[in-house]
């Protein structure tokens, strides 16, 4: 059983991270290089110093622009995506998909979870970007990412509608508290730029949930504990 | 084929419900982890290696 679970999520962990990676490359990170150069530019504001705090660390490395940022994305993507396919791995020991195509569905549930949710209240931003503080938007992200999946999973597989209803419930929480927001809201790059990137953040991660979804489905049932004892 | 569509109700019901439990715990608190530390780490130069990756995805980042 755990090394069903581990193969599923390695393998396609693997699989979606090259995907997102490729098109990343093509689309994302432009617009994130793009944005870079009004950051750096020596006129921008002070909104850039602000929140661009951590470039100035001296000591802190940083991958060089070209294939070593490219190989560093990919290792990022990496562990993000074996880390996310763990958890559906996981989950399918106790829900077995009963079709390949059921991955589409928990592909879905997890973008929901992981990108639409969060990104309600912090959009999808470009570096350059006013934003509250780090710590309260990171806390208010992974209790929206929590409470989304709590909420899908009794709509989805609660047995009576009352728990259907807490379902929705939970859902809706975070966005009844509230994002934490800056207290000014102001960006560095035209706005323009900012839309193309949140188009381009959006359905790149729907195309990897999609990916990471199926193949893992695809996988799992592959991987019969019969034809790999564990 | 027909083992295929067999094996499908057998191959979950061979562990019991608490090791399947326990497994799908163990294995979403460590996936949990793994994007914690490349998307949510507070350390300088993983941050600065996995950025781009933040802002992909969309994860809270500066």
């Amino acid at each position: 059983m755990i090394k069903r679970i581990a193969q599923t999520a390695g393998f396609t962990g693997l699989l979606a991270a090259l995907l997102l990676t490729l098109l990343q490359s093509f689309w994302v990170a432009p617009l994130i290089l793009q944005a870079e150069t009004f950051e750096k530019a020596p006129a921008a504001t002070e909104v850039a110093h602000e929140h661009a705090a951590h470039g100035h660390d001296a000591e802190a490395w940083e991958p060089e622009d070209g294939w070593q940022r490219v190989l560093s994305t990919t290792g990022g993507n990496l562990v993000v995506a074996v880390g996310f396919a763990l958890m559906l791995a996981g989950l399918y020991t106790l829900r077995a998909p009963t079709r390949t195509s059921q991955g589409l569905l928990w592909g879905l549930a997890g973008y929901a979870t992981f990108v639409l949710a969060p990104t309600l209240g912090l959009p999808p931003e470009l570096p350059g970007t006013a934003a509250a503080d780090l710590a309260l938007r990171q806390t208010w992200w992974i209790g929206t990412a929590a409470s989304t999946a709590a909420g899908i999973a009794l709509i989805v597989f609660g047995r009576n509608w009352l728990l259907k209803v807490l379902g929705v419930a939970i859902l809706a929480v975070p966005h009844v508290i509230g994002a934490p927001q800056p207290e000014v809201h102001a960006m560095l790059a035209p706005e323009a730029l900012e839309a193309q990137f949140k188009i381009a953040s959006h359905l790149t991660n729907v195309v990897f949930w999609l990916a990471l979804g199926l193949i893992s489905a695809w996988l799992f049932r592959r991987n019969r504990d019969g034809q790999y004892s564990a | 084929m027909s083992i295929i569509s067999s094996t499908s109700h057998t191959a979950s019901s061979t562990a019991t419900l608490s090791q399947r439990l326990t497994a799908a715990i163990v294995a979403s608190i460590l996936g949990a982890c793994l994007v914690y530390f490349a998307g949510f780490s507070h350390i300088e130069a993983v941050h600065n290696a996995a950025h781009d990756t933040r802002h992909s995805a969309a994860f809270p980042c500066h």
